[in-house]
């Protein structure tokens, strides 16, 4: 009893307050992109991005490829490129994840009114790898811990896809996987949405050339939210979700 | 100072390439002198077939045993007389045709190849028949937020006769990716070979990189990518630790390590940028870097994390409920260990004194790490096992931070890989060995990547043990060995 007692004091209070406004000291997320332009046929950047995420002249990086490995920052003669610890990236459409020196930050996630209406007050997710390294398996089972603690949102993982509403899909889906997404997608109830976490389940990611891939599930089902990152940070689909669901 | 892990180069052109049964002959005559097969992998060459088998002295020297085989003759195979051997020769099979006669079980590792995805569904699992007996499948999704694997249960009542596993659900083409472009560009991709081992995989490439570049191993190098390594095992252990809990309802473990491993990532983080150690390692660079005052916050985070995990441990090796539900659950022989080639964590938990980092190397003859063993083999030894390296890992960190005044990132130039070349290296994470072989040819690229994750072996050693064990108990045997499914796959 003693013995308990002492692991509840020295435990105290952990959940992290206001999940919306934290930034995680150290991070390295979203990348600014100044504004100087680029020297003549300079492509340092491009050159040494190991996912194509990044173009030059106007620099702009597609953050659904960005892995986040700092490589361009490094190799910019002119510094252009700084990774921030910010992480509120998330965004509801492809096009929305795309940044430059003039469109700073991803399109906010506009809150579904029909996703607020059905699911703003409780949420079942059900979590599908596919070809995950369990960098992001492990950043989602994160969201549930005594840190982040989803659920006092009413947002939590569920066992079975017959009792899922959402489909959070990781990994760049490999090619023997692509059977068992489908499965576990034709399993859930209507309505249902779908979740992409992770470079490898937005774009393909380090995979994105690899011949052991079957990315059609994707040409049929269009995510609702996609969280950028390699893994993403548990803030950048915290913030995402509740913008999505339009939780205050 | 040298390196930290075992690693050695050979020029390919000195290696003596035996023919034929010759190379089995000479792997098996060395695994009974008493060496240990670390691994063993083949490509193609037209017809033939280049075979590699890499062992271990007792003291951690390297060996090579080089073969060129008729794929369609093939040799005899090891696995009846040596069935550690059995998952290597079940890859080569699958990867290069050739043939293994009489291995006892050919069936692919992972089915390699899009149209191999029939394949997969039609396998032939084990059958048990009787009036009593009945089978369980789980997977290849499983309940959890969890990277997908299958498994079939043969079961009287609830009691588990055979656990037969099915992998393969995650290959995404690693090895393959590896051989395209400039290999010393490569690190990202390494870094997601099994992603919560991402500083262990990285240690081993860069290792390798710099080898076959001619650029020798730097102080300043090892002592940074051994910090972020023991960082990462510290993480990993505490994860492990708080699924086990969980497993077993024990909420006061689950939360207060879950908590503290979100302390060792953000410790990193702190010093690299990412929770998982990406970044921290380049080939020729180790980049986490600390001020003084960053320094002291690495320090107080560690200082957190040995009185915490020490107010937990006493609680949980204290609990009768504990005990009765890890105590001679999936256990393991010292024999069977050794048989199957287990490494790592559960290795070390049947009493099998194998850890990369004892060998006295680079950092770790600077500050040594004991092994740490364990004799019982079950679930309880495997935690225990987790318990006492992460108190000797805080410890060793502590000790190499004494006195450092700042830890500065370092970067050397890398060159151009010399030709003809194979490369072995090692390192030891979380779970047990990480092993990466490169081989270049006559133009200096590369010509070969093979990738071992630990895990590779380890999955056999789980379905041993959930034998005769009530199935009930699946999820706690899983967890106290705490595999990697993409890391089996590539």
């Amino acid at each position: 009893m003693l013995k308990a007692l002492r692991v509840l004091r020295s435990q105290g209070d952990q959940f992290i307050g206001d999940l919306r406004g934290a930034v995680p000291t150290g991070h390295r997320g979203r990348p600014v992109i100044g504004a100087a332009p680029c020297p003549d046929g300079c492509e340092a950047c491009v050159r040494v991005c190991p996912t194509a995420a990044i173009t030059a002249d106007p620099v702009r990086i597609d953050l659904a490829r960005c892995v986040f490995c700092n490589e361009c920052a490094l190799a910019c003669p002119e510094e252009k490129i700084v990774f921030t610890p910010e992480p509120r990236m998330s965004a509801d459409r492809p096009e929305g994840l795309v940044v430059t020196a003039d469109r700073p930050t991803p399109t906010p996630v506009a809150t579904s009114e029909a996703l607020r209406r059905m699911f703003g007050r409780s949420l079942k997710l059900r979590q599908v790898s596919a070809g995950g390294c369990n960098g992001c398996e492990l950043e989602l089972n994160a969201l549930a811990n005594v840190n982040f603690d989803l659920q006092r949102y009413g947002i939590e993982w569920v066992a079975s896809p017959r009792h899922a509403d959402g489909l959070v899909l990781t990994g760049p889906i490999s090619s023997h996987m692509a059977e068992a997404l489908q499965l576990s997608w034709d399993a859930m109830p209507e309505p249902r949405f779908l979740v992409s976490f992770g470079a490898c389940a937005l774009s393909g990611g380090l995979y994105a050339d690899s011949a052991e891939l079957d990315r059609s599930f994707l040409s049929r089902f269009s995510p609702s939210l996609l969280v950028p990152g390699c893994p993403p940070h548990p803030l950048t689909f915290v913030q995402g979700i509740l913008d999505l669901l339009g939780i205050r | 100072m040298k390196r930290s892990f075992p690693l050695r180069r050979w020029a390919v052109s000195e290696l003596e390439e035996r023919r034929g049964e010759r190379w089995a002959e000479r792997v098996g005559a060395l695994l009974d002198e008493g060496l240990r097969v670390v691994t063993a992998f083949a490509r193609s060459e037209g017809t033939d077939v280049i075979a590699t088998a890499l062992l271990q002295s007792g003291d951690g020297e390297l060996e090579l045993v080089r073969g060129r085989l008729d794929r369609a003759h093939g040799y005899h195979s090891l696995t009846p007389t040596h069935p550690a051997m059995h998952c290597f020769e079940r890859e080569m099979h699958e990867q290069t045709g050739l043939r293994i006669g009489a291995h006892p079980w050919l069936k692919p590792l992972r089915y390699e190849g899009i149209a191999a995805s029939s394949a997969m569904g039609a396998h032939p699992f084990y059958k048990i028949q009787g009036k009593e007996v009945h089978e369980v499948q789980v997977g290849p999704v499983h309940a959890g937020v969890i990277e997908p694997g299958a498994f079939r249960f043969m079961c009287l009542g609830e009691r588990v006769h055979h656990l037969e596993i099915q992998l393969g659900y995650q290959h995404r083409g690693v090895e393959a990716l590896l051989l395209k472009g400039d290999a010393r560009s490569k690190a990202q991709l390494v870094e997601t070979i099994a992603g919560d081992s991402s500083i262990a995989h990285g240690l081993a490439y860069a290792s390798a990189i710099e080898a076959l570049s001619g650029l020798d191993a730097d102080p300043g190098l090892e002592r940074g990518r051994a910090i972020g390594l023991e960082l990462e095992r510290v993480a990993m252990h505490l994860a492990g630790l708080s699924g086990l809990a969980g497993d077993v309802g024990f909420l006061q473990g689950a939360t207060t390590w879950g908590r503290l491993r979100t302390t060792a990532i953000n410790t990193s983080m702190r010093l690299c940028g990412s929770r998982f150690g990406r970044g921290w390692i380049r080939p020729g660079e180790s980049r986490a870097s600390a001020d003084g005052a960053l320094l002291e916050v690495v320090r107080s985070n560690l200082a957190l994390m040995v009185r915490d995990t020490a107010t937990v441990n006493d609680l949980f090796l204290s609990s009768a409920t504990v005990r009765h539900r890890f105590q001679r659950a999936g256990t393991l022989t010292h024999a069977q260990a050794l048989d199957i080639g287990l490494v790592g964590l559960p290795a070390r938990a049947c009493g099998v004194e194998l850890d990369q980092r004892a060998y006295g190397l680079g950092v770790y003859g600077e500050h040594p790490m004991e092994r740490t063993t364990e004799a019982s083999g079950d679930c309880w030894a495997r935690a225990l096992v987790r318990i006492r390296e992460i108190d000797r890992s805080l410890s060793w960190l502590a000790r190499i931070l004494e006195g450092m005044s700042s830890l500065d990132a370092v970067r050397r130039p890398v060159g151009e890989l010399a030709a003809g070349q194979l490369v072995a290296s090692l390192s030891e994470g979380w779970r047990g060995e990480v092993v990466h072989c490169l081989e270049t040819g006559a133009d200096g690229r590369l010509v070969h990547y093979k990738v071992q994750d630990p895990s590779l072996r380890n999955w056999f050693g789980l379905a041993l043990a959930v034998r005769e064990n009530d199935i009930s108990d699946f999820p706690i045997c899983n967890k106290s060995f705490d595999l990697s499914y993409c890391g089996h796959d590539l």
